[in-house]
């Protein structure tokens, strides 16, 4: 282990110290002062930032350490900043819930901050031990994270599912990681990668392998038929939660999937595309179906979340570096979609309750005609309607998979956006052409509204000039 | 003599026993929690094995790692079970079913 070898996990580092120190710190914060603490965890993501933004590596530049587990690479680097910006825009959106639901609690900030650190080892993992332990780290703060009401029947009933699941999906993706282990003899992506190459290794197990890893990583991204936990844990967990857990952990499953499928079993592309498709396939079509059934806000947005990882797969089932940048394009577009329709939920909850029916969004334009806007905005990303951030997202996965020569798949992609749209517009509908229950404006804090903007313009902006993003998605892959 | 397959075989029924226990299992959550000890477990015999036979220390060092993590697990699971039997005086896996839809 040389300096050089830790200068480049300095990130991981300091995020690390800074989750240790937000946490000590915050023993010592009466609850008065709880705002301290947030603001010790943005700073956090702020240095986190300028620390990774410090050594953005060219495109096509890799950088080895740690004998091989952990890889430093434009990829990683541009994920991770992403994944500091969506959690600053998370932080911010919490705090006004936490605060209101009597939550605003030191342990929020912390787990936030460990399950980051989760995500940035997965984002830089070079071997099957790193991999794993990043997904656990990420997978414990968040089941701890969903039962951070202790007093919710909902809260708890959603953790346990939620554990239990994603126990499950870890110790399937584990027995795979072990049968490849067995094949090919290395814990490295790029040794297995070179043996795969070299045509080494027993075909049943390999075979068996991928089929166990595929699975753990469609538990993960939560696609048909491994989607179950998804419309629960977010139904069940407190709004604040459900939105960390719809927007940044998604930009770690992208992770996931490539480190795995790409950089160790890009040998056994055939195999794993056909298995693809089918998760691809499903999801598109159950998810969005299954949205348009529901009547709780939560559950829609979760059966969309289902549908939009079917979208992502679809970019990444074509196994070409377009492929990949652009289901890292949707995932990105995604995070910073979520987010944003998390937090008009957040804002619309004004009461002493969480507004997760349809019918609270009633006459949203008439209170808040600013905020029904960004949310009008934001709905027709998801939906994929042009100009906005959804619509080139789409593009791209749509365009890699026909390039891939999957005609029949994405037509199928193209419909059941077409089906999507139906519940994101009946949402628009409700709020511009139903006359509200309470007329009353509803009030948020300046920092609240000030990042809503921010996050509204973004999926504008970000779709009016997408070719910045797409070529920085390109140049992780070059 | 015992080979290689031995070991897998044994890891490969143990681990199907772990995942039958999880989806036949409809009584008691605590069940739950030991299948997928259970599970883990089963995984570190593949471990364990293919570095005996392949030579390889790697896999060795990933039990430690694994085995870490499951009592970080359990007793996060066992943390969430208890705040789930003070809100609802139960841990009946049926019980269970108050998200639907």
């Amino acid at each position: 282990m040389t300096l050089a070898e830790l200068n480049l996990a300095l990130p991981e580092i300091f995020v690390l110290s800074a989750a240790c120190v937000v946490m000590l710190a915050d023993l010592f914060i009466s609850d008065e002062r709880r705002g301290l603490t947030h603001l010790l965890a943005v700073l956090t993501l702020v240095f986190a930032s300028i620390l990774t933004l410090r050594v953005m590596l060219p495109p096509g530049e890799v950088l080895h350490a740690f004998s091989g587990t952990f890889v430093r690479d434009r990829f990683g680097d541009v994920l991770k900043v992403f994944s500091y910006l969506t959690l600053a825009a998370v932080f911010v959106y919490a705090k006004h819930y936490l605060r209101r639901f009597g939550l605003f609690k030191g342990e929020f900030y912390t787990l936030s901050l460990f399950a980051l650190l989760g995500i940035m080892v997965m984002i830089s993992s070079a071997s099957m031990i790193t991999v794993y332990l990043g997904l656990e780290l990420l997978a414990l703060s968040t089941y701890a994270l969903v039962a951070l009401d202790r007093d919710s029947r909902f809260g708890s009933e959603a953790a346990m599912k939620y554990f239990i699941l994603g126990s499950l999906a870890s110790g399937l993706l584990l027995y795979g990681m072990s049968l490849i282990y067995g094949a090919t003899g290395s814990l490295e992506l790029a040794v297995i990668s070179q043996s795969l190459a070299a045509g080494v290794g027993d075909s049943m197990l390999l075979t068996f392998g991928l089929v166990f890893v595929v699975t753990g990583i469609a538990f993960k991204l939560g696609a048909v038929p491994f989607h179950m936990w998804v419309p629960d844990v977010y139904h069940g967990a407190p709004l604040a939660i459900t939105l960390f857990i719809a927007s940044v952990p998604k930009l770690a499953g992208l992770a996931l999937a490539i480190r795995l499928l790409d950089n160790g079993l890009i040998g056994l592309h055939q195999d794993w595309q056909g298995m693809l498709v089918v998760l691809a396939a499903l999801s598109l079509v159950l998810g969005n179906l299954l949205a348009i059934a529901q009547d709780n806000i939560k559950r829609m947005l979760a059966y969309s979340t289902i549908a939009h990882m079917g979208f992502m797969l679809l970019g990444i089932l074509a196994g070409t570096p377009e492929g990949y940048a652009a289901a890292m394009f949707y995932a990105i577009a995604y995070a910073i979609m979520s987010a944003g329709a998390f937090a008009v939920v957040i804002l619309v909850s004004s009461g002493d309750r969480e507004a997760d029916r349809l019918d609270d969004y009633k006459g949203l334009a008439r209170r808040n005609p600013w905020h029904a806007f960004l949310m009008l905005m934001i709905l027709f990303s998801l939906a994929g309607i042009p100009v906005f951030l959804g619509f080139f997202a789409k593009w791209q996965v749509i365009a890699a998979s026909l390039q891939a020569g999957f005609v029949g798949l994405s037509v199928l992609a193209v419909l059941s956006a077409v089906v999507g749209a139906y519940y994101y517009l009946r949402i628009v509908k409700l709020m511009y052409f139903d006359a509200p229950e309470d007329s009353a404006p509803i009030p948020a804090p300046v920092d609240f509204r000030a990042m809503l903007s921010i996050n509204g313009l973004a999926v504008l902006a970000l779709g009016v000039f997408s070719g910045g993003l797409i070529s920085l998605c390109v140049s992780a892959f070059a | 003599m015992l080979t290689l397959a031995h070991f897998i075989t044994l890891g490969a029924v143990l681990f199907c026993i772990s995942v039958a226990g999880i989806f036949l299992n409809r009584r008691n959550v605590l069940i739950l929690l030991m299948c997928i000890e259970l599970m883990l477990l089963a995984v570190n015999m593949n471990f364990v094995a293919f570095s005996r036979f392949l030579d390889n220390y790697d896999g060795q060092v990933f039990v430690f790692f694994i085995l870490t993590v499951a009592a970080a697990e359990a007793a996060i699971g066992l943390a969430i079970l208890v705040v789930l039997f003070r809100n609802r005086q139960s841990i009946n896996v049926e019980d269970l079913a108050d998200l639907k839809g």
